[in-house]
C-alpha cells in the first residue's frame, strides 16, 4: 500500500473548503452570515499558507484579514443594522458588474496558472515543504527585506552588479499613508465643539 | 514531541497512516485533557477563591469535604438543562458560535511548548500564531450575540468587539517587547534564553520587562472579558451580555472557552516573562536530569519542566480570579481610557526602554 500523501489530502480539503465558503458568501442573503462564510473562506486560505510552510503569511492572514478586517465588518453591520437580522439583496446590474469583474480576475489568474505549468515528475502532488532549517529564519529575512536589505543567495552567487533593492521605500510610503488615514479618522471622529467666534 | 513522531513514522512505514493518525489523536487528546481538567479545577477554584475573598466558605458538602465534586455536579446539571433558543434567532450561527469560541481558544495550544521539544507543532513564529488565532475567539462572541436577536446580547457583543479589538493593541505591543529582548519569535528559544536561576527570567532581568509583564496581565484580563473588564457580560446591566440567551451545554462551551483562553494567556505569560519551564531554582539541572545523563533522566527533567510551566499558568489564572473578586467593574469609558490612555502609552514607553536597555547591555553607548 503506497503511503498516503497527507500534504495533498489536506491541500484538497482546505482548497475545497475555501472555494465552498467563497461560493456561500455570494449566495447567502444575510449580511452576518456572509461575514461568517468569509471568515471560514479566509481561514481556509490561511490553512493553505500554513500547509505550504509560509507560517508568517498564514498568521498574518489570520490576524489582518480574519481578526482585523472582518471584526470591523461585523462591527459595522451591528452598528448600522436597522432590523434584528438584516439581509441584503442585489440587483441585476450589480450581478452583471460583479460577473464582469470576477471574470476578468479569473482570466488573469488562469493565465498565470497556465504559465506556471505542471511540475515535472509523475506525482501530481506538490512536494512537501522542506523543514525550515536555514540559519536566518524566514521572518528575519522578511524583516530585513522591509528595512532595505534583501538576501537573495542565487543573485550573489551569479556575481550580480548590485544587490537587489529591498522594500524600504514601499514600506515607508505605506506607513505614511496609514498614518494619514489614522489622523483623518481621528479628525472625523473628534468631539465637535462650537468655536468661540460662533457663540 | 516531533522527534518521537518522526522516529515512530520511520519505524513502521507500512502502517504510516495509522501511526500518523494515532500520534495526532494522542497529542490532541493530551492537550484536551489538560484543558478540560483545568476547566474543572477552575470551576471549583473560582467558587473557593471567591468565597475566601468574600469571607464565606463556598461549596463544602459536594463530595464530602472541600466540595471537590462540585465541578462534575455542575457539569451534570448543565447537561440536563433544557436547551433553549430564541424564536427569532439565526439558528445556524446561534448553534455554531460557542464552538467557534472554543476552537479559537484551544487551537493555539498546538504551538505552545511545554518543555524543550515538547510541542505539537514547532513554529518559527509561534508567538505570532498564538496571538493571531486567540484573537479569533471574539467571533464566537460577536456571532453568538448577534444571532440571539436579543438586545442584551447585541449590546454585549458590541462592547466585546470594541473592548477586545482595543486591547489587542497593547497586548501585541507587550509581546513585541519580549520578542525584541529575546531576538526571536520562537517560544522554545524565548524560554531557553531564560535558563537557570530565577534572576535569568525576562521579568526579573530587565526592569522594563517587569513593567511590561503587568501591562500584559492587565490586557490579558481585559482580553478574556474577566472582571473588572467583564462589560460584555455585565450582569447588573445586560443580564449576561452575549450569553443571555444561551443555556445548558452551549453555555458551558462558552464557559470552557473563557477558561481555556485564560489558561492560554497565563501559560504564554509564563513562557514570555517568567522563564517557561525553567523553575525559580534549576532543580532539573542540579539533580542532573539533563540529556548528558541519558534519555530517561532527560525525560524526567522535561516532565518537571512541564509541571513547572503548568503551575505558573495556574498561578496566573489564580491572579486573574483574585482580581475579579477584589476590584469593582469599570465603566465602558473607563475601560477604553485604561486601554488607550494608559496601557498603550506605557507599553510604548516600555518598548523604548527595552530598546535602550538591550542597546546599552550590548555595549552600544
Amino acid at each position: 500500500m503506497p503511503p498516503i500523501l497527507w500534504h495533498s489530502v489536506f491541500f484538497f480539503l482546505l482548497a475545497a473548503l475555501a472555494c465552498a465558503f467563497a461560493v456561500a458568501v455570494v449566495l447567502a442573503g444575510n449580511v452576518v452570515r456572509m461575514a461568517f462564510y468569509l471568515i471560514m473562506s479566509l481561514a481556509a486560505v490561511a490553512g493553505l499558507f500554513f500547509l505550504a510552510g509560509a507560517q508568517f503569511l498564514g498568521a498574518m492572514q489570520l490576524m489582518v484579514y480574519v481578526g482585523g478586517t472582518l471584526v470591523l465588518l461585523a462591527f459595522g453591520v451591528m452598528l448600522t443594522a436597522r432590523g434584528p437580522l438584516s439581509s441584503m439583496r442585489t440587483g441585476g446590474g450589480q450581478w452583471v458588474l460583479a460577473a464582469l469583474l470576477g471574470g476578468a480576475l479569473l482570466a488573469v489568474l488562469l493565465q498565470t496558472v497556465v504559465q506556471v505549468g505542471v511540475r515535472d515528475g509523475d506525482s501530481p502532488a506538490v512536494a512537501p515543504p522542506a523543514e525550515p532549517q536555514s540559519p536566518t529564519s524566514s521572518t528575519a529575512q522578511l524583516g530585513l527585506g522591509l528595512l532595505g536589505v534583501r538576501s537573495a543567495p542565487q543573485v550573489q552567487v551569479a556575481a550580480a552588479p548590485a544587490p537587489p533593492p529591498g522594500y524600504l521605500l514601499v514600506f515607508e510610503i505605506i506607513s505614511v499613508h496609514l498614518l494619514v488615514v489614522l489622523v483623518g479618522a481621528a479628525y472625523l471622529a473628534r468631539a465637535k465643539r462650537p468655536r468661540r467666534e460662533e457663540i | 514531541m516531533t522527534q518521537y513522531s518522526i522516529h515512530l513514522l520511520d519505524a513502521y512505514p507500512a502502517w504510516h497512516w495509522l501511526v500518523y493518525l494515532t500520534i495526532g489523536l494522542v497529542q490532541a487528546g493530551l492537550l484536551l485533557a489538560l484543558v478540560m481538567l483545568s476547566v474543572a479545577v477552575y470551576n471549583w477554584m473560582e467558587r473557593k477563591v471567591s468565597a475566601r475573598i468574600q469571607d464565606r466558605l463556598g461549596p463544602t458538602r459536594t463530595g464530602g469535604r472541600f466540595g471537590w465534586l462540585q465541578s462534575p455536579a455542575d457539569g451534570l446539571k448543565l447537561l440536563c438543562k433544557e436547551d433553549l433558543m430564541p424564536a427569532g434567532a439565526d439558528r445556524m450561527l446561534f448553534r455554531l458560535a460557542p464552538y467557534i469560541s472554543f476552537c479559537a481558544a484551544f487551537t493555539p495550544y498546538l504551538a505552545l511548548p511545554f518543555a524543550p521539544g515538547w510541542v505539537v507543532e514547532p513554529l518559527e513564529t509561534a508567538v505570532f500564531f498564538i496571538l493571531a488565532v486567540a484573537g479569533l475567539e471574539i467571533f464566537g462572541v460577536i456571532l453568538g450575540g448577534y444571532a440571539s436577536s436579543s438586545k442584551w446580547s447585541l449590546y454585549g457583543a458590541m462592547r466585546e468587539a470594541a473592548q477586545v479589538v482595543s486591547y489587542e493593541i497593547p497586548l501585541g505591543l507587550c509581546v513585541v517587547i519580549v520578542v525584541l529582548a529575546a531576538g526571536t519569535m520562537d517560544l522554545e528559544q524565548i524560554a531557553a534564553a531564560q535558563q537557570g536561576w530565577f534572576w535569568n527570567w525576562h521579568m526579573l532581568s530587565n526592569p522594563f520587562l517587569f513593567g511590561t509583564f503587568w501591562i500584559y496581565m492587565t490586557c490579558a484580563t481585559a482580553g478574556t472579558n474577566r472582571a473588572p473588564f467583564d462589560l460584555p457580560e455585565a450582569e447588573s446591566e445586560l443580564v449576561a451580555g452575549f450569553m443571555t440567551e444561551y443555556s445548558g451545554f452551549r453555555w458551558s462551551i462558552f464557559f470552557m472557552a473563557e477558561y481555556t483562553a485564560m489558561l492560554l494567556l497565563s501559560l504564554l505569560a509564563a513562557i514570555l516573562f517568567a522563564g517557561g519551564w525553567n523553575g525559580p531554582i534549576p532543580v532539573a539541572g542540579l539533580l542532573g536530569l539533563t540529556s548528558e545523563h541519558g534519555p530517561v533522566a532527560e525525560w524526567i527533567g522535561h516532565c518537571l519542566g512541564a509541571c513547572n510551566l503548568i503551575c505558573k499558568g495556574y498561578l496566573g489564572v489564580t491572579f486573574m480570579m483574585w482580581l475579579r473578586w477584589t476590584l469593582p467593574r469599570l465603566r465602558i469609558d473607563q475601560v477604553m481610557a485604561t486601554c488607550l490612555k494608559y496601557c498603550v502609552p506605557l507599553a510604548c514607553a516600555m518598548l523604548a526602554g527595552t530598546m535602550a536597555w538591550t542597546f546599552a547591555l550590548r555595549g552600544g553607548f
